[in-house]
Formats: structure tokens, sequence, C-alpha cells
């Protein structure tokens, strides 16, 4: 059996950043342990001589000449945000009082 | 054939189409007026489309008219088409079933999109999915289900079961998917339509919301192999947009379906059953109607080899590594800062901790079940047992694929080992819904394209079964041009199968 507690999940979510409830904590719990016990097989045929594939089809160096393209303008790069002031994104306090 | 009223528009082909707006026998306005109809009259039961373009006719109508200066239009000038709401549409909402992205108008089109603009192609609308792609049934969208067109109480594939649904119902004659461990083809297999996950790299990922980005490809969902060929041509080849493009000229894949479905035989082609794909677990009418089309191939001329893969049995268990993996990395732009979503908690909070409430609210179950896993799969600690292992069982794989491919021209199996199941039978049980796509994730581990075409219906349930067809990694043209004999073999002992679904109004 996998180690996946209610702890690891909590620790995992916050790592990813998802401000889970208690009841999805529970669920996650039972539910990741099976996944994780059910592709834990990967280990048993992925031994040290066989190299890693990252890609599919891996192409190497790829580049383009440096010449500036059409770019987004601020008002496109800004349209989907939830707030801006016009010229840039707007977000909340970046520290918390306690840092 | 004639055009006009006594067609009905929506039930021939890309193809068909297409002849008849270049002899100027029917206008681009009259087909997509009568696409938009049968939306209209359908999708409030499919549930197909997410959005329909007001657009549609405005610019068939600007098709028309450089048809009537005598501009040079491409063969799909004036058709129709459908597109997967995981491709970016300057024009319409680009959702990708997402709460996070409600209503997010993006300030680009996808490379596929705007090279179907630039062919004259019409889009009529976004098509639902599983959220970001996550699933196999469509029922993790979070704007609700996608119905099969055969019977709405069961699901259409997923992730792309819009995209089918919308061109098994006669929607549209095009769709555009996406197919990350299946999407295109599962899909395509349990609606009675064909769907084509090219080579990877093959067609440009450029403003397609990346879930995997190792494993995306994008390709044509439609209902003929022929049709598939024609929207492959316009979407496909080098973009400097994506850096994991390939820089290769492609021929022209209609070419490669005009002349398969012409050959006379098929002597001299190695077709390889892959043993671990033809397993006894899979749905009994699955199977038969899979060895039917084998003697088919066989009373062609093909010569049927078995071939083995053996670690394909390992494939799910490394997709399911590597694909929650690459999406935990990839979704972590969902941060409410640029676009989309953002939740405030109660009292106000610092951006992190807007952060994680806005992540909480905006995606579902499955998606966090995936960012969770693969945050899991990447920390320390566990990257070498899992994402390490999974790459290697990549490499396995793809050695797998090379020693078939010695003995094979192409690769066969049935395309899912089920018919379509019942809404809300898996939906809670995250490891049987995975199984569904046993049969095509190893294409998309290695990079390989495949072909999923209707095979006929399953004698128990009446459902579409369907074939799947793989080539080595720059040979879609293999794909189109076996797909199209056999097509022609399936429809002559058939007939055409999406004739037999019910007729939904």
């Amino acid at each position: 059996m996998s180690e996946i507690t209610t702890e690891t999940v909590t620790h995992l979510a916050e790592l990813a950043r998802i401000a889970l409830s208690e009841e999805e904590i529970a669920t996650l719990t039972g539910q990741l342990g099976a996944i994780v016990d059910s592709v834990a097989k990967v280990s048993e045929v992925a031994t040290p001589d066989v190299p890693a594939t990252s890609h599919p089809i891996p192409l190497h160096n790829v580049v383009r000449p440096d010449v500036p393209g059409p770019t987004l303008t601020t008002e496109e790069a800004l349209s989907g945000a939830p707030e801006s002031d016009g010229t840039r994104f707007v977000v909340s306090a970046i520290l918390g009082e306690e840092q | 054939m004639t055009g006009g009223a006594t067609t009905d528009l929506t039930r021939l082909t890309a193809s068909e189409l297409s002849g008849l707006l270049a002899a100027r026998e029917v206008s681009s306005v009259e087909v997509t007026r009568a696409h938009l109809d049968r939306i209209a009259a359908v999708d409030s039961g499919v549930h197909a489309f997410l959005h329909v373009s007001d657009a549609a006719l405005a610019a068939s109508a600007s098709v028309d008219s450089a048809r009537g200066d005598g501009d040079a239009l491409g063969p799909l000038a004036g058709v129709p088409v459908a597109i997967k709401d995981v491709l970016c549409t300057h024009d319409m909402p680009s959702t990708a079933g997402s709460r996070m992205l409600e209503g997010w108008i993006p300030p680009y089109d996808a490379t596929p999109v705007a090279r179907m603009r630039a062919a004259g192609l019409i889009p009529l609308g976004k098509t639902n999915m599983d959220e970001f792609a996550m699933g196999s049934s469509t029922e993790h969208s979070a704007y609700g289900p996608t119905r099969n067109p055969w019977d709405l109480d069961r699901i259409p594939g997923g992730s792309g079961g819009g995209s089918a649904a919308a061109v098994a119902a006669f929607e549209a004659p095009l769709a555009l998917g996406s197919d990350t461990g299946g999407s295109i083809r599962q899909p395509g297999a349990v609606t009675g339509t064909v769907g084509v996950k090219p080579t990877y790299g093959g067609v440009s990922r450029y403003g397609a919301i990346a879930l995997a980005s190792s494993l995306d490809q994008v390709g044509p969902v439609t209902r003929t192999v022929l049709d598939a060929a024609l929207l492959h041509d316009v979407i496909g080849g080098h973009d400097p947009r994506d850096s994991t493009s390939l820089t290769d000229a492609w021929p022209s894949f209609a070419e490669a379906a005009r002349t398969g479905a012409l050959a006379d035989s098929l002597r001299g082609v190695r077709v390889g059953v892959v043993k671990e794909l033809d397993s006894p677990g899979f749905q009994a009418g699955v199977t038969q109607r899979f060895h039917e089309a084998l003697e088919l191939l066989t009373s062609a001329g093909a010569e049927i080899v078995e071939v083995s893969a053996p670690h394909f049995e390992y494939a799910v268990a490394a997709y399911y590594v590597i694909l929650p993996a690459e999406a935990s990395s990839n979704l972590a732009k969902f941060d409410s800062v640029r676009f989309g979503l953002r939740v405030t908690p109660p009292g106000g909070g610092t951006v992190e901790q807007v952060m994680s409430a806005t992540r909480e609210a905006g995606f579902g179950a499955e998606v966090k079940r995936r960012v969770i896993l693969g945050t899991y799969a990447l920390s320390a600690g566990y990257y070498d047992a899992y994402y390490g292992s999974a790459q290697k069982v990549r490499t396995l794989i793809q050695r797998d694929f090379a020693s078939a491919f010695e003995q094979a021209d192409v690769l066969v199996s049935p395309a899912a080992p089920t018919t379509a199941f019942r809404i809300g039978e898996k939906v809670d049980d995250p490891l049987a819904m995975y199984l569904n796509d046993v049969t095509t994730i190893p294409a998309n581990l290695a990079g390989v394209p495949g072909m999923a075409l209707p095979m006929g219906l399953a004698p128990e349930d009446g459902l579409p079964t369907g074939f799947q067809l793989m080539a080595p990694a720059r040979e879609d043209a293999r794909l189109y041009r076996i797909g199209a004999t056999l097509e022609r073999l399936l429809g002559e002992r058939h007939g055409a199968i999406l004739d037999q679904a019910p007729s939904l109004v």
C-alpha cells in the first residue's frame, strides 16, 4: 500500500496552491492511494540500463532569427485579467503581515 | 448529386460539400445556415457545443463573395467546422471546459484555427470537452456532459466528446480535436466517426491550452477518412511558434486517402495485430467486429502478422504519471492574475491565498485529482520512483513500436475496449475511467500517428465500435491510404454506419 495520508494530501494541496476542503482531502487520500499503487508498476521494468525519454520526437536547439515579430499590445495582454490598472496586472499583497 | 432544397446539406461529407461549393451549386451561406439550423434543432439534447458562433454567416458570406470574385480558394473554403474548446479563438470564448476560463476570450487564434480561417473554413462554434481535456467521457466538463447521439443516456467519449458528437449528429461535417491519450480516437470509436491523432509535432500546438505538452496533438474529427485528410492538409505543417513542431515537408494526405479509396487490393501490406491490445477483457462485440475487419483486410490481400509489444501493459501506468506531472506544471498558469477566474477569500488575503481560493473554486474534481497526483509524482523523494521510471517505460514502449514496425507496415487494434457506457457509470471511479484509453495511450507515449474509424455496430448493444490503425512516426499518409481502403471495405460490408443512428428530431 502507498503512503498517501491526509497529511500528505494536505501538504501537496499547499504546494499546488489549491485550498482543498477537509472533505476533498479525505476523498482524495483514498483515491490517490489507489492510483499511486496502480501506477507504481512503472518501477517494475524501469531498470538502470534503460534511458529515460522526455519527448517522443526530440528536436534540438530550436532557434529563430533574432527579429522582432508581432506581439500582443498592452490592452490585449490585459484583456483577460481579473483586475488591471490599464497598464499593469493588479494583485493583492504579496506578503502577509507575519512576513 | 443535386444541391439546393432537395438535399439535406448536413448529411453530406466535407468533400461532397467542397465539390458543390466549387461548382457553385450551393453557397457557403446555405451550407452554414443548414448546420446552424441543425445545431438549433438537436443540440439541446446532445450538448456538443459550449458556444455557437454569431459570426459564421458573415464569414460564409465573405467566402461566397470571394468565390464570386473568382479568387483562388482551397478545397475546404466555405465548409463549416466545429472547434474543440481547448483551442484559442480570438472571437469566441475558449474555456477548455473549465469554470477557471468561463467567458475568457483569448487575444489570439491557435495556429490550427488561424490556418482554417485562412483556408476559408467557417468556424461554427466551440465544442464541449472534459475540463482541460482530462477524461474519457466529457462528464468532467464544468458545463455538463455531452450526450452520445446514438443514445442520449450514454457518453460520447472524451475528452473530445463534443467534437465527435457534433460530427456524428450532423451538426458539423468537420471538427478539430486534441489527443493526449486518446481524446480524438476514443470518442471517434464510440460515436461511429473518424478521428486522427497526427504524428507528434505534425500539427502546431500553438494556442492549444496545454494539458501534457509532450503528449498533446491537435487533429481532425470527421465522418470519413478523406474528410480527415482534407482537414489535416489545412492544419498541419511547420509552425515556428511551436518549438516542438516538425520541419518536415508533408505529402498531401487527401491524395493518400483518394489513392487508398481506389486501391483494388492491399497486396504487399503487412498488418500487425498487437497481441497485447487484442485482449480477452474487451467487450465481445468489439473483439468480434475487430476480427471481422481483419478478415476483410486478409481477403483484400493484406498479410496479417501477430506482433508483441510486451511493455504496452505498462503504458497506462506510465501515462498516469507523466500526464499529471506535466499537467500540474501547465496548469500552474491559472493563478488568478493574468486571465480567468479570481476568487478572494472572505476578508481578503495575500496573492497566494487568493490563488489557492481561486484554484479551489475554479478546478473540478478530476483536475484537482491530477494536479495533486502530478505534484506528488514530481516531489523530492518520489521523482525517480515515479516520473523517472515512467520516462523509462516510455523508452521501452518506443522500442516495442520500433520492433513491431520491423514486422508490419501498420499496427492495428480496437480503438476502444468497449462501446459507449452510460453517463454516470464510471465518473466516480477514476481507475476504471483511466482504462478506457488502454488502446490509445501507447501511440501518444511514442509520438506515432493513430487513426480510429468505425468498424460496425456491436451485436449485443447496437452501438458503434472503432478500429485503430497506427503507423510509424511521420508516416501519417500511410494511415490515410490504408484507412481509406479499409473504410471502403467496411462500407461495402456494413453500409454507412451513421445512417443507422437515431435522427434526434
